[in-house]
């Protein structure tokens, strides 16, 4: 498969911090790719390299066959940024903003068309200041659209929106999705990696840990399911050492009176469960059930979870 | 999507890219970056106030306060009626005629600024307060007078030139002060708080990450300037010239000339000084330290000769000494373009040299 994006060995340290930490990373043409991790775990400083906006220390870029040091103007033409907390200017109306955006590019939509992209076209005359995090969003989405990119940076695309606002979102990136752009997103949002991301790369400490689909990555762990559940009284604890008995179950973590099981087949390990609370004399209060997710492949690679920090 | 057509899609949107695209004058980024910024400064009450109306209210203020009167007619009293004829001759004095006591009373209460009373053997005393400068004026007129009815002659003919025409009062020093100071703040201000606000928000990074040239961005910020130049000039000396008859004795292009080049110098500087600043407050407290000491020594409000000797080649080497020497010398003495050289030369200057070092310094990000 070609690639949109090849970057080997990339490094890049701050003065007490190794942000990056000798990355290798390639996107193909066409596909959506995530780049996942915790707060501080390099994700913007290796998006804002290959946007050509810090220099690495060292390592090489390639992107859609050209590099930094000698194509820039013709590279900055075909990328659409979307930048994390970015503030446009409130005194400026949407329509003014997007054509200010699209007079920098040699092609692409008109403003118009751009904001129509993003279902903005009631705000076009509105003030930049009134609109809402959502339609802000959507406006710096249309100003990563102007120039027609053949790959779009989506730095942290839904941090801090409501719900509906991120599902909004999302079904914008699917449209672009099947435009056939290859996008790079950065989350920390588990579920918004499985829903849009074709592979995803999980990030920490300035290192890929785990690189696949969602779907692989979830089977890597082993593990389909996941049961939480809280059970016993004061006065007589859980004997958990009985659970690891459990058929399918791959493992036990115990915290804060809550336990959590890792299993394979949802449906002979919780009445398994149920029995061998049943045959303890404890009871059951309180019983959760999920697919195992990307969150989960995070704290098994890392013994952390993703929204700790 | 299979890859040969992936591939083929993105060769023919390169060579859209690559076909040049008949636009308006109006879509290039250099006339958009400059419209924003255009509309963003009328979009602020508060810059319109300080840039417009501020410099107009202060004209308008100090034109009043130290506007030129006819000299004042003196009241003083005199005890006699001869006195009184004698001193009425000089007509800068208002006598009236009083018995003693009221006079006295007068005096003391200062109606009157001197009385005048006869002495023994044709003498005349005058009582007054010799720390109030218009007793002592009063002194030396009713004193001619009194001589001069009594026959003196004076041995040199004098005659008074009187100068009270436009180009010589205080509003006429003030309007290229104040127009200096204008075009000061202006660029300064207009400068850095756009540039250090563009950089807090994160704006400047989202536009440096577009294939805008980046000496574009902060060539909209002269060409703003330049626009807003028009307005800014126009108010103040429009306001000097109708409300006070203040004169532009120098060529207008000159003149026109003198601003442009005074407001690039500040603008420079303006960059220089919002060239790293991340946050409002540390910009404002390096333009104010910065336009401070010039506001205080450069003449805009008085001379900045009354200042020592020593103090003179430094005070002449700051920009905004420069610019307002240069505006007098064109508005009130007609000088020309030859005769601001040196001005022009300083400008020049910090021109040349504040913007090269805000080049290396910038911070883009």
């Amino acid at each position: 498969m070609a690639a949109a994006l090849e970057v080997h060995n990339l490094r890049k340290a701050y003065r007490d911090v190794v942000a990056v930490d000798g990355l290798d990373l390639r996107v193909r043409l066409g596909e959506c790719f995530g780049l996942l991790g915790p707060n501080g775990a390099g994700k913007t400083t290796t998006i804002e390299i290959c946007e050509g906006l810090i220099a690495a220390d060292s390592g090489e870029v390639e992107m859609l066959g050209m590099r930094w040091e000698s194509d820039a103007g013709g590279l900055r033409q075909r990328l659409g940024i979307q930048l994390q907390d970015t503030q446009l200017s409130e005194k400026l109306t949407v329509f003014e903003t997007v054509r200010l955006f699209r007079s920098f590019y040699h092609a692409g939509p008109s403003a118009a068309e751009a904001i129509a992209l993003v279902q903005l076209e009631e705000k076009q005359k509105a003030r930049v200041g009134t609109l809402s995090g959502g339609q802000k969003q959507r406006l710096a989405m249309a100003c990563a659209l102007v120039g027609d990119p053949d790959f779009l940076f989506l730095d942290e695309p839904t941090t801090g929106l409501d719900p509906q606002a991120r599902r909004q979102l999302w079904d914008l990136i699917e449209e672009f999705k099947l435009a056939g752009r290859t996008i790079l997103l950065t989350t920390h949002y588990m579920d918004e990696a499985e829903r849009l991301c074709d592979r995803v790369a999980i990030m920490d400490h300035g290192k890929i840990i785990a690189l696949g689909t969602p779907r692989e990555l979830i089977a890597s762990i082993g593990v389909e399911h996941v049961v939480e559940f809280s059970a016993g009284v004061a006065s007589r604890a859980l004997a958990v050492s009985a659970l690891h008995e459990i058929e399918g179950v791959r493992d036990v973590k115990a915290e804060n009176g809550s336990v959590q099981l890792q299993v394979t087949e949802l449906h002979r390990a919780v009445p398994a469960l149920l029995a061998e609370l049943d045959r303890q004399g404890l009871p059951l209060t309180e019983l959760r059930t999920h697919s195992a997710s990307l969150e989960d492949v995070f704290v098994t690679l890392t013994g952390r979870r993703l929204r700790d920090e | 999507m299979s890859n040969v057509t992936a591939i083929s899609d993105l060769e023919a949107k390169e060579a859209a890219r690559k076909t040049p695209r008949p636009s308006a004058w109006t879509d290039h980024p250099l006339a958009q970056l400059t419209w924003v910024r255009f509309l963003e400064f009328i979009r602020e009450p508060e810059a319109l106030f300080w840039v417009f109306i501020f410099p107009i209210l202060l004209a308008a203020g100090l034109g009043i306060a130290f506007r030129n009167r006819p000299a004042d007619v003196l009241k003083i009293a005199a005890i006699t009626p001869q006195l009184a004829q004698s001193l009425r001759q000089e007509k800068l004095l208002d006598v009236s005629q009083l018995p003693t006591g009221a006079a006295e009373e007068a005096l003391r209460t200062g109606k009157v600024a001197l009385l005048a009373a006869p002495g023994p053997g044709g003498s005349v005393v005058y009582k007054y307060d010799d720390t109030n400068p218009e007793g002592r004026t009063a002194r030396m007129l009713a004193d001619r007078a009194v001589q001069r009815a009594a026959g003196r002659a004076d041995p040199v003919t004098s005659t008074d030139q009187l100068m009270r025409e436009p180009g010589s009062r205080y509003i006429d020093f003030l309007i290229p002060g104040l127009l200096g100071m204008n075009l000061m703040g202006s660029a300064i201000w207009g400068m850095g708080f756009a540039i250090v606000d563009a950089r807090r928000k994160k704006l400047m990074k989202r536009l440096v990450a577009t294939p805008m040239p980046r000496h574009y961005f902060l060539l909209s910020f002269v060409l703003s300037r330049l626009v807003l130049l028009v307005v800014e000039v126009g108010v103040v000396l429009g306001f000097g010239a109708v409300a006070f008859g203040v004169p532009i004795r120098g060529s207008i292009l000159d003149l026109v000339l003198l601003c442009v080049l005074a407001s690039m110098s500040f603008s420079a500087l303006g960059l220089l000084l919002a060239s790293r600043a991340r946050t409002i407050e540390a910009v404002s407290g390096l333009m104010n330290s910065v336009m401070m000491p010039m506001w205080i020594v450069s003449g805009v409000f008085f001379s900045a000769q009354r200042f020592p000797d020593f103090a003179q080649p430094v005070i002449k080497a700051l920009p905004l000494t420069a610019a307002i020497d240069a505006l007098r010398l064109n508005m009130l003495q007609g000088a020309s373009l030859r005769q601001v050289a040196s001005q022009m030369g300083v400008l020049g200057l910090w021109l040349v040299v504040c913007f090269a070092l805000a080049l290396k310094l910038f911070r883009w990000r």
